[in-house]
């Protein structure tokens, strides 16, 4: 065991690209981290870096205290998990899961040892005497764990190992995923595309897009406090509702109607370069219906009327989407979200308004609602950077905090 | 309601005892179910369609051969036109108890295991070679198939240029005298000349292998602490089975057939003759058709043996199954 810094990594090929930019990152030991972004954010080959597969163009890589990039991988004592499981197809389960530790030389007995107790974690004892052809995937899936962790390395790498196994799989192997590393504390470095991944699994989540990262924090912090346009449209699902918003006499003027400021956005805002026209955010479940919220809570928030378009009843509450008129908001960052997700499921973009609210709400298809938004949980972006304008000192304080 | 229930459950109970045994009934009788209408016409086009090819291999294939084995049981050659007679296996017993063939058959064996194996270890590199090449991989590729692309003959007389003193370079460079006049290096000068023109076949045959083996697995392989050696023995080479397999038959089989560099260079002096040699001695330049056939049908059961054993000893065993048994 041990933890894991990369200091000022970088990785360009020959012909000039970047795929990997000046990442720093501590990742303590027996902390499990979850590097997370859209395919070709360079998070794959941070993690193949930090294995040995892949070289470093420039940085220092160190496990345990030690200076790594020099190191073959072989002598680097991590255990990778593959998203094509790569298992031996030659070989069966267990003298897959020995492959290592023959490897290392240790005797017969200590091998079947060590073999039969992972076999037992992961409740592969009768499947022990088969080939990986005659596995189902979620079967294969353990095998390689148990290849990774009957050596007990330093630390697991798990390159998207989920990413393979049908819905339902996913969601049970990511309880197992869990489980086992918090049983034996190893470091664990995981990669992944799926933000419902990131935020159940890790202890720290890194957020990566074009060889950079974004964010690193836990998933609750990245979720209410992110730092960028890109982090807030990342995390969460249904995502974060994105409203083209124009500043004027210290007031944001927005297709939900004109929301107030407090001083310290204001005052943010009368900078020389501050921007005229922003991006407003807000989560799904920071509007409920109208009726539902209280005086006390009414205080808190302003309310809007918007025809609804469909409702989705989830039985704990209502997913409703309203059709807002008015300019779209725009930014890099939005769209490259939306083509990452299939601009369909990206509904943040779109001109429909994803809201949650209270499965009380007797909200129907066709009708015109009066809907409540909280304001002291929306979010301000500068659509040129990205930037969060409500984050002060690392938190989100909404639009009225003074 | 009553009434009606107690038969239902008899009848469930009734049709429980009855399936067991109607089951191995249908499978004893071997009866096959009659066709309809449609399979029958399907079978029929399928038959149709086959038809001229089955004929073709008939005439060109399977002719022959009955042919040759009808006339190796005669004794028939042709400067004696009017002894022809049927002797049954006479003409094999006079083939396997003669030194000649023994002579020959060993040399054959000793090109074949020599050849294919070197062939298996420059063509496995080369075939690394080619598939690691980023630059230029088509000139690579090119350039490492030239001598397959030459005709053997046309191939075989330079080397037998190339080998003999006074025109060649390689006789007065490696041996005082003729290498060609002795046996040891003329069979090595055969089996030199039979590596350099089909080491790129192997090749071939095996970077196709190459590419089956998955990037994962060799990266899974590193970071289990294998060795690039470890790598290759233990992970490329099993799964590469099947095809080194395949790559090994036709090489063996071809091997075994030698025949145009050893007419080029030795004309089977010295007892450099092979099989195919001896047969074509004695079937075209010795008009004995008996004896000549006698020995084609003896290579053509040889190599069929060896065909069966690889296919038998190897075919079935691909790489992730459970010895071909599912469980």
């Amino acid at each position: 065991m041990a933890d894991i810094v990369l200091d000022k990594v970088s990785k360009s090929f020959p012909d000039g690209t970047v795929a990997v930019q000046d990442v720093d990152l501590e990742i303590a030991d027996g902390e499990f981290v979850i590097l997370v972004g859209p395919s070709g954010c360079g998070k794959s080959t941070t993690l193949n870096m930090i294995a040995g597969l892949e070289d470093i163009s420039s940085g220092e890589l160190r496990i345990a205290g030690q200076r790594v990039n020099d190191k073959a991988p072989r002598d680097r004592d991590i255990a990778m998990v593959f998203q094509s499981y790569a298992l031996y197809p030659n070989m069966t389960v267990r003298e897959n899961m020995a492959f290592p530790l023959r490897l290392a030389k240790l005797d017969k007995e200590t091998i079947d040892r060590k073999v039969d107790e992972a076999a037992k974690v992961l409740e592969l004892t009768s499947l022990l005497d088969r080939k990986p052809a005659n596995l189902s995937g979620g079967q294969r899936q353990r095998v390689a764990m148990g290849r990774a962790i009957v050596r007990q390395p330093k630390a697991f790498l798990m390159d998207e190992p989920l990413s393979n196994l049908d819905a339902k799989l996913r969601v049970q192997m990511r309880t197992v995923v869990s489980r086992l590393q918090k049983q034996l504390g190893t470091t664990t470095v995981y990669v992944t595309h799926d933000q419902t991944e990131a935020m159940t699994l890790g202890d720290r989540v890194v957020i990566m897009r074009g060889g950079a990262v974004q964010q690193v924090g836990p998933p609750q912090e990245l979720y209410d406090h992110p730092r960028n346009l890109f982090v807030a449209g990342f995390i969460g699902s249904p995502s974060m509702n994105f409203l083209h918003a124009a500043v004027q006499d210290g007031e944001l003027r927005t297709a939900l109607g004109t929301v107030p400021l407090g001083d310290r956005v204001r005052r943010e805002l009368e900078s020389a370069d501050a921007p005229r026209e922003l991006i407003l955010g807000i989560r799904p479940e920071h509007f409920e219906d109208a009726e539902l919220v209280d005086d006390d809570t009414r205080r808190r928030g302003m309310e809007f009327e918007a025809p609804v378009d469909i409702v989705e009843s989830m039985g704990s509450d209502k997913y409703v989407y309203f059709t807002v008129e008015g300019e779209k908001a725009s930014a890099a960052e939005l769209e490259e979200l939306a083509a990452d997700a299939g601009a369909a499921d990206f509904a943040g973009a779109g001109g429909n308004l994803v809201t949650r609210l209270s499965a009380e709400s007797p909200v129907a298809e066709g009708q015109t609602r009066r809907v409540w938004f909280n304001l002291e949980k929306i979010h301000l972006f500068d659509p040129a950077n990205g930037r969060n304008l409500t984050l002060h000192e690392g938190r989100a304080a909404g639009a009225l905090a003074d | 309601m009553s009434i009606n229930a107690t038969p239902t459950g008899a009848d469930v109970a009734a049709e429980e005892t009855r399936r067991p045994a109607a089951v191995p009934k249908q499978r004893g009788g071997r009866r096959k179910p009659p066709l309809s209408e449609n399979k029958k016409a399907e079978r029929k086009l399928g038959l149709l369609l086959c038809a001229p090819a089955a004929l073709v291999m008939i005439a060109v294939t399977a002719y022959p051969i009955i042919y040759s084995v009808w006339l190796s049981l005669q004794r028939f050659d042709l400067r004696f036109p009017d002894q022809r007679e049927f002797i049954g296996l006479e003409n094999y017993v006079t083939v396997l108890t003669n030194e000649f063939w023994w002579t020959a058959f060993g040399v054959t064996m000793l090109i074949t295991v020599v050849t294919v194996a070197v062939e298996l270890v420059l063509g496995m590199g080369l075939a690394i070679i080619m598939h690691r090449t980023l630059v230029g991989r088509g000139l690579v590729r090119t350039s490492a198939l030239i001598p397959y692309g030459i005709v053997t003959v046309v191939a075989a007389f330079s080397w037998r240029y190339a080998w003999t003193p006074g025109t060649g370079y390689l006789a007065d460079l490696f041996s005082d005298g003729a290498p060609l006049t002795e046996r040891a290096s003329s069979l090595a000068i055969i089996m030199l000349a039979e590596i350099w023109k089909t080491t790129p076949f192997m090749a071939l045959l095996l970077m196709a292998g190459l590419a089956l083996v998955p990037e994962d697995l060799l990266k899974a392989a590193s970071t289990d602490g294998a060795t690039a050696w470890q790598k290759f023995t233990k992970v490329m080479l099993p799964v590469m089975k099947p095809a080194i397999l395949v790559a090994l038959l036709f090489r063996t089989l071809d091997a075994f057939r030698v025949f145009d560099n050893i007419f080029v260079l030795t004309a089977g002096g010295n007892e450099t003759s092979s099989v195919s040699m001896l047969a074509y001695n004695n079937l075209i330049r010795g008009l004995n058709l008996g004896i000549g056939s006698t020995m084609s049908v003896l290579i053509f059961i040889t190599v069929a043996i060896i065909a069966f054993v690889f296919v038998k000893l190897f075919g079935t065993a691909a790489p992730g199954s459970d010895d071909g048994e599912r469980r």
